[in-house]
Parts: C-alpha cells; structure tokens; sequence
C-alpha cells in the first residue's frame, strides 16, 4: 500500500466511525434538520474534501465530466434533499472503491511483473584480481564475467570455463534445465544452476537477450487491441450522454407531471438523476479490458510466448489458417540417420563406421550427423589415427584411406562415376552410399525428421478452430508427401523458392474473408519478408535469435510447435474474458440506469453499480494471468 | 522521434484522457500510455523542441486530470 493509500484508509476509517457515530446519535436525540445536515458535513468532508477540491479545479478548466464531477454534484444534490446519511455514505463507498481498485490493479501489477522478472542486477567481473559486482550496462563486450549458481545470467556470452545446468524456464517455460559447458554460447536471464562458470561476453547488455525481451513485454502494452480503443472510444461518448440523460430526468419528468398531474415531485425525480450520475463512472470497463490483456500477454510470456502487443493477443483468436514453414517449424531442421542397408556381408555396425570415419574431418550437416549417429551407437569418437588422405569431391561426396583401404562415400553421381553398381532405395531423404576398394559396402539415409510433438499440436489447433494447417516447403514434391502425411496436414505446396512462399501467403490472404487471420508459422531464419506480410507472424526457436525476434509479431522461445496451440488458446481465454467483462459492466450499468429511471433503484444500488462491476471486473480480468497448459 | 516516460495517474479512465490530451499537443505526431505499466509513449515531429512540447504536454494533461504526472 502506497503512503496516498494509507491516507485514504484512515480518512475511510476515521469518517465511518463518524458516521455510525452520527447514526446512532440521530435515533436518540431529536435534532432538528439543519443541525442534523451540519453533523453530516463533517464526515463527508473527512472522505470527500479530495473529490470536491477536483471536481471545483475541473469545473475551472471546463472539464466537467469526470467522475470527481460525478460524485461532487451526486452527494451534494443529496444534502441539498435531505439525504444526509445517504449523500456521505455514497462518498465513503466511492472512496472505499476506489482505494480497492487501486490496490487490485497494484496487485495485478506486481504480480504481471513478477512473472517477467528476469532483469538481472548485476554482474560479476575481475577487477585487480578481486571479483567485483558492477552494473550489467558498464560491462563491455568481451569481458570475462563470473555467474555464481542461483544467479541469473546477465549477458549473452560463451561459456570459457566450468560446467553447469541451466534453468531456462523464465525464458522458455520449459522446465527441465539444460546443460551447459565450456565453448558454450549461453543466454542471458537464464538461471544458473549447479556450478560456477566464467562468461566472455559477446554482446553489451542492452543488445542482451534478456533486454531485448524486457523490452518487447513492456511496450506489448502500448500495441492497443481494437477492443481495447473500442472500450476508450466508447466511454469518451458514453459519460456525457449519461450526465445529459440525468439533467433531462431531472427537468423533463417533473414538468410533464406539474403541467399533466398539477405536481412536480421535483425532489424524487432529482434523486433519480444523482443516482444515475453515481452509475455512469465508465471505469469498470476502461480498466479490466487492458488488464485482461495485460494478465494474457503475462501469462504467455511466463510460458516463453512472447506477444508483442494486445493487438496480436486479439487477432490470433481469431485465427483461421495456419501456414508453417516446414524446415525447423514441423521437422527438426537437423539431418538424422533414418535407415541403414548395409550389403549382405556386411554389418551395421560396420558401414556406419566406414561413412563416420571417412566424414570425420567434414562439418557438413550430412556428415555431422552420420559422426552423431556413429558416436550413438559406439558411445566413442572416431579414431583419427586409422583414418588419412581424406579428400572432398565437390557435389559428389568424400574419400579416405582407412586401414589402409579406400573408402568412398557419396551420391549417386559419385557411385555412377566410381561405376558401382546400387540397389534402389526408395526411402525419403539423402541417401549416402558407401564403398571399400570399389565393392559396394551399403546404404545410409539421412533425413530430417518430425518433430515428435507437431503431430498432436496440428491436431490440437484443428480443434480449436482453425480450418485448414497448410505447410510450405523447398523441398521436392515426394519428401513433402510423406511429411505431410505424418503430420496430417491439410494442404502442402513443395518446392517454392523463398519469394514463392510470400505469393503463396498473398494469395492465401485474398482467398479468405477478412475477419479471418492468417498465422505464418517460420523459424525466423530467411522468412522475415513472410512474417510481415502474413496477418500475424509467429518465430519459433528464438532463443538467441535476434532477427527472429525483430520480424515477428509473437515470438516463441522454445521451437515446440505446441505452444502455438498454448498461444491461441490463452488468446481465446482472453479474449473470452474480456468480452465477459464488457457485457457484464455494460449490462449492470444499463440495467441500473434502466432501474433508477423508473425510481426503482437508491444510491446503494447506483454505488454497486459503479465499484462492484468495477471489482468484479478486475478480478475477473486477472484470471487471465492464471490460464493453465 | 520517440521518447518513453513514466508516468502517475489513478484510474483507467484518466488514463485515457491523458492520452488524449497528449496527442492533440503541437508538435506530438503520436502519443500511447499503458495504464498497466504507467508509460508514456511520445513520437514527436520532426525538429522540434522536445522539452517544450513536452512541457505543453504536462499543462494540457493537467487540464484533463488534475491527479497525474509526467516524469521528463
């Protein structure tokens, strides 16, 4: 609680006391009118001094239709009637709301806050051979630093010394750490866990990871959703036709019924009217539809989803078609050996380590992976004493002398040069054939496999609205075949060239309607020019990924296509949410205005109206923080 | 050029007055606040003189809500 907040409590305390004083005092003493009006004032002073002297300083400034208005002309026009207990009661409920509202939407701040906490404090760099702590910004690029476990990291660099695991769940969401070793790179606002290790930084810390997710969550807020200006727009016309509306009941009524019936009844009508002004505060709206907004782009950004405005929140509820980019998005986008045929003399083991050996020295993806795929096997390197005299053939594969015999691995151009004969293979992917000494040793293929949860993940978003998954792809038409059908995708378009993609894209935009969005799914590498065209670009895998960032609208850290699924979900639970709030403010405001026209309604009610729908609202806007997996 | 401040303001609704009055300062090409994070977002025109636009700025808001602050 804020020192203006603790004010306001005990000025509430203070002029309750008051009041019930006064009450009791009133059913034992005869007062008369004017004394009993007096004793009044004084509570309604102690609560509602603030809220006269600015409804006083608006009326200067001709800004007439605020709420502190509102309240002044309501509880003052009760006096005026005789209202007392009424017109200051009114006051202290006003009072009590707002100070409520304030400490709601105080804790709903902290709590969006502490869920984005990630901004570390310090770092840890030598200084004459002690460690001292400095500002992460005064650390420059290259320095070493030291990160201690259970500190955050506070700068994107490489690890130089020391193992360690990582707790990358502010990140990322995901909550299994990784490790980590010297050679490294690292990231910063991940938490370090088990061991200490020195960091040389290779960026400075506003280009940090870190920095840059701190800055994109806090200006998410500035990108308001349409519903959101919406709501704005409408309390701008909203509060003046309720205060004109209150001055016609106030005047219409009692002159109809003074010329119709011969008497005005000018006091009922004009409580009628106060009432209304007591209702129509639009605040309950104003506030809970940017909170709810807030708690869903919160809550995403604690599972690794950023949202970089409410904006994108809104629309990817609304999302119809999903285009995934397949290499890296669908597929893992590194290269795994998927079958092995050795020939009939020979084994497995045998010719993965032909291939492994004679790709040893190669950082090619194919050749790294057959060295992966060797290692996983043997559990140890290759031996680089057995091999020598290896030798790139460009476009063709590689040769080298192992044990003595020469070994080839390559393509099919390679075996048709080096006149061997190949069975067929009909697998999808690369394959890598193998010879020794010019006899046909097998076959490995290679090819990038389906991530294990996109599957599940395409068939998740399916349920949940979206009407066609449609993947883009460079590859030939029979890999895309057989990925399509593993993933039970909709619609698939292979070998397009990175500028057809954005003509696929566009011509996708103008085949549906416009209220449909149109989500490009990509790994945030090369597809920039797609990411901006479609209605909402989502990156995937951005750790580290500075570009991947930059031309995204909703950025996630990890590449599990599930959170794509979480994301629209928390969307659609948002904006669920908002829609609640808004029928429900407007509804009881309506509904009250309606019940206090008709004289059915007193100041209580008109009080419920304005802070109870305000509450309600705001706890109901925080929910959203709250939306589980 | 853009400029983000800090800012201090009660309630929702005030916020958005601000807003308002904010934008329709000379010199202030756009402006946006989050009520959430309490920041001001300004992009200002070409060439002007962004500590007195600013200080226009506050005057106006003051009109608007007598309640608030601007940290320049």
């Amino acid at each position: 609680m804020s020192s203006k907040q603790k004010k306001v409590l005990i000025r509430i305390i203070i002029s309750l006391v008051l009041l019930v004083f006064i009450v009791v005092l009133d059913n034992f003493v005869n007062f008369n009118k004017l004394i009993l009006g007096t004793l009044y004032l004084v509570p309604y002073f102690v609560i509602g001094y603030d809220v006269l002297k600015k409804a006083w300083k608006g009326i200067l400034k001709k800004q007439v239709f605020d709420e502190n208005f509102l309240m002044a002309v309501a509880t003052i026009g009760a006096f005026a009637l005789g209202e007392f207990t009424e017109a200051a009661a009114v006051m202290l409920f006003y009072q009590v709301g707002e100070l409520f509202q304030g400490l709601a939407v105080g804790k709903s701040r902290k709590n969006i806050a502490a869920l984005m906490d990630i901004r570390p404090d310090y770092a840890n760099i030598y200084q004459d051979g002690q460690i001292v702590k400095v500002d992460p910004d005064d650390v420059e690029i290259g320095t070493v630093i030291v990160v201690n476990p259970g500190e955050k990291v506070p700068i994107d660099g490489v690890i130089v010394k020391g193992n360690t695991t990582l707790d990358t769940r502010a990140l990322t969401g995901e909550s299994v750490p990784r490790t980590a070793s010297a050679g490294e790179e690292i990231i910063s606002g991940c938490i370090n866990v088990t061991g200490q290790i020195e960091v040389k930084t290779t960026k400075e810390f506003d280009e940090s990871t870190v920095s840059k997710i701190l800055d994109l969550v806090e200006n998410s807020a500035m990108k308001k959703a349409k519903t959101e200006n919406f709501i704005t727009k409408f309390a701008r016309y909203y509060t003046p036709v309720v205060c004109y509306s209150a001055l016609a009941l106030a005047i219409i009524p009692p002159i109809v019924s003074l010329l119709v019936l011969g008497d005005a009844n000018w006091g009922d009508w004009i409580i009628r009217a106060l009432t209304f002004l007591v209702i129509s505060c639009p605040c309950a709206l104003v506030i809970s539809i940017p909170l709810s907004f807030f708690g869903g782009i919160g809550c995403a950004s604690s599972n690794g989803i950023l949202v970089k405005g409410s904006n994108y929140l809104e629309a990817l509820a609304e999302a119809k078609y999903m285009v995934f980019d397949k290499t890296g998005t669908l597929t893992e986008g590194v290269f795994e050996v998927t079958a092995i045929y050795p020939a009939s003399d020979v084994s497995e083991k045998k010719l993965l380590e032909l291939a492994a050996y004679v790709e040893n020295g190669s950082s090619h993806p194919i050749s790294l992976s057959l060295q992966r795929a060797y290692m996983d096997k043997n559990g140890q390197d290759v031996d680089v004493d057995r091999i020598a005299d290896i030798q790139t053939v460009v476009g063709r594969g590689v040769n080298g002398c192992l044990d003595g015999h020469r070994v080839c691995v390559g393509n099919e151009k390679y075996m048709a040069e080096l006149k061997v004969s190949l069975p067929r293979i009909y697998d999808e992917g690369t394959a890598c054939y193998v010879t020794s000494d010019d006899k046909y040793m097998g076959c490995i293929v290679i090819s990038d496999v389906v991530k294990a949860d996109a599957p599940r993940a395409l068939a998740e978003l399916k349920s949940s609205g979206i009407k066609k998954n449609i993947m883009l792809t460079g590859d030939l038409k029979s890999t895309a075949e057989i990925v399509a059908s593993q993933l039970g995708i909709d619609e698939y378009h292979s070998e397009l060239l990175p500028g057809d993609k954005v003509d696929m894209v566009e011509s996708y935009m103008t085949q549906k309607l416009e209220k449909e969005k149109l989500v490009f799914v990509g790994d945030g590498i090369n597809d920039a020019p797609v990411l901006s065209r479609a209605d909402i670009g989502i990156a995937m895998g951005a750790m580290g990924s500075d570009a991947a960032i930059e031309a995204a609208d909703i950025v996630l850290m990890d590449d599990n296509p599930k959170s794509i699924a979480l994301a629209m979900k928390i969307s659609r639970k948002t904006l669920r949410i908002v829609k609640e709030n808004i029928v429900f403010a407007i509804g009881i405001k309506v509904g009250c205005l309606i019940l206090a026209a008709f004289g059915m309604a007193n100041m209580w009610l008109a009080i419920f109206a304005d802070v109870g729908v305000m509450i309600i609202a705001v706890i109901n806007a925080t929910r959203a923080l709250r939306i589980k997996k | 050029m853009k400029k983000t401040y800090d800012i201090e303001v009660d309630c929702a609704n005030c916020a958005a007055k601000m807003e308002e009055a904010v934008k329709n300062t000379p010199g202030v090409a756009d402006a946006t606040i989050s009520f959430m994070t309490l920041k001001l977002k300004v992009v200002f025109e070409d060439g002007v003189d962004v500590d007195a636009v600013m200080a226009q700025a506050i005057e106006n808001c003051k009109v608007v809500e007598d309640d608030c602050q601007i940290f320049v």
